[in-house]
């Protein structure tokens, strides 16, 4: 509270709190906002439309590594047959929600950051308060829901690219067959799995836009405030989204 | 003392610090009316902060503000929009939504806080787009503008919901003289058109005294002269006469304190 509170780890849990409180007045705009659907899909355009390049790219080469080292593996044991299955549980489970999560941290969160850090900055935000506009419903409020939309579509965007990317290494480059290669991931995959993969970017969009959002406006308003917001925000979403994506596997499984 | 039916805004002893420097220590302050109050006082001397008071930014630790027969610190945040609604503040950089073109700007308040239609809205924007001379720049974005334009466009957001109560921050500041002299121009206007009452916080107190029709002068934490521009002007107490003068000698120091000069040149290194 006073002079003591100044460790690393009170701070650190002082920071936590604030953002879960942040939440719970940022949860009670977006009422409000979803009845804008303008701003709303300006949001979604902003953080999701303007990820789907590096979504796709890191989404295809992941596809081929997985392709590449799953094909290496099972073909030690004789069985390289199920690589499609392999390819398809590992990429909707875990890594496509996790790395386009990861993504998003370092493209739409730390762009949300240092937007609504720079409106502190310049005044845009102690104006809107002034003209009785309240920021948290103008400006915070759709771009964390905005987020929230996008994750799951852009995960599962880079899951389906993925799928196509290990497609292209264990059909067309190792002479898996087709057929085979498809009917085994229909036959392994049900909708359990494909589920897990979509609540964990649910928690991730809320998670990462969280702190996007809470830092950019607790950013100190000055140059060095914000590009230290913008770090904080990269690494603290990429830790939380790793911690989040243990205890979330430990509950589906 | 001015009489609670004319005053819009009274300040009583307030004493106020910020991260443990006090800043304010029994301040007293009073604005009329429909009259333009000038708060001048050297950079550092907490006018800024006197708005963030004002506006209800933050509240006094101790003695109490008043706006529209409001005490700001009980007000809570319904009431505080409430009275907010009833005043404009230009900001010193302008402060305009940087995503949104002029026009947009201007509508912003609009658009928040009414259901007009589009067309009627439009005549508002244009309206007090005219009266700042930027109806041409209507489609601009805000990087687009020269400093001068943006405050312009921040001033016609600031009276697009007819406030009663406008408040300059820093006006003049980084304008050229053509600018100047329009911004000076637009603040007495409106004064004198719409019947605002208009508190300019600023340090050019030549411009200033053209158009006040009140001044203060802030040091120490409080409010060491009042009176019309041209009692400022003919005090003859010291702090008074410095600042309104610009002179380096006074009871205001230029140097901040620091150790001898010669021996800091001199002796030995710390």
């Amino acid at each position: 509270m006073s002079a003591a509170g100044n460790g690393p780890l009170v701070s650190g849990l002082r920071r936590a709190g604030s953002t879960a409180l942040f939440l719970l007045q940022v949860l009670a705009q977006c009422l409000p906002a979803l009845a804008r659907p303008r701003q709303l899909a300006m949001q979604i355009y902003n953080t999701g439309a303007r990820s789907l390049v590096i979504i796709m790219m890191s989404g295809l080469f992941v596809g081929m590594v997985l392709g590449l080292q799953g094909y290496d593996l099972l073909h030690r044991f004789g069985s390289e047959v199920v690589l499609g299955q392999a390819v398809a549980l590992g990429l909707l489970k875990e890594l496509g929600p996790v790395i386009t999560a990861l993504l998003f941290a370092g493209r739409a969160g730390t762009a949300l950051t240092s937007e609504i850090g720079l409106m502190r900055a310049t005044d845009q935000l102690t104006a809107m308060e002034i003209m009785a506009v309240d920021p948290l419903r103008v400006v915070v409020a759709p771009r964390f829901l905005g987020g929230v939309i996008a994750m799951p579509l852009l995960t599962a965007i880079f899951s389906v690219v993925g799928l196509f990317g290990g497609q292209l290494v264990g059909v067309q480059q190792m002479g898996l067959d087709g057929g085979v290669f498809w009917s085994q991931m229909q036959g392994a995959v049900d909708l359990h799995d494909v589920a897990e993969g979509i609540w964990k970017s649910l928690a991730f969009g809320a998670a990462c836009s969280l702190i996007a959002v809470h830092e950019g406006f607790t950013a100190e308003p000055t140059a060095a405030g914000v590009g230290l917001a913008t770090t904080r925000t990269v690494v603290a979403s990429s830790v939380l989204i790793l911690l989040l994506d243990y205890v979330l596997t430990a509950l589906f499984i | 003392m001015a009489d609670a039916a004319t005053a819009v805004i009274e300040v009583r002893d307030v004493h106020y610090a910020a991260s443990g420097r006090p800043i304010f220590a029994g301040l007293d302050m009073v604005v009329r009316r429909g009259r333009i109050t000038a708060i001048m006082g050297p950079s550092g001397s907490g006018k800024t902060t006197l708005l963030r008071l004002v506006t209800g930014q933050v509240n006094a630790d101790r003695g109490s503000v008043s706006v529209f027969g409001h005490d700001m610190a009980t007000l809570d945040r319904e009431q505080l929009y409430a009275v907010r609604r009833r005043m404009g503040m230009l900001f010193q950089n302008g402060a305009l939504l940087t995503d949104l073109d002029v026009f947009e700007n201007v509508a912003f308040p609009v658009r928040e806080h009414t259901d007009l239609s589009e067309s009627l809205l439009a005549r508002l924007v244009w309206m007090k787009l005219q009266a700042v001379g930027l109806r041409g720049a209507a489609r601009l974005m805000p990087t687009e503008l020269s400093g001068g334009m943006a405050r312009r466009v921040a001033l016609a957001r600031a009276i697009v919901m007819d406030p009663q109560l406008l408040i300059y921050d820093e006006p003049f500041v980084g304008l050229d003289p053509i600018s100047m002299g329009v911004v000076l121009r637009l603040i007495k206007r409106m004064n004198d058109a719409l019947g605002i009452t208009s508190i300019v916080v600023s340090h050019d107190v030549q411009e200033l005294a053209t158009i006040a029709d009140d001044s203060y002068l802030m040091a120490g934490g409080r409010m060491t002269a009042s009176g019309s521009p041209r009692q400022l002007a003919d005090s003859s107490e010291p702090a008074v006469h410095q600042f309104m003068t610009g002179g380096e000698e006074g009871p205001v120091l230029f140097h901040y304190p620091a150790p001898d000069y010669v021996g800091q040149l001199l002796g030995t290194p710390e």
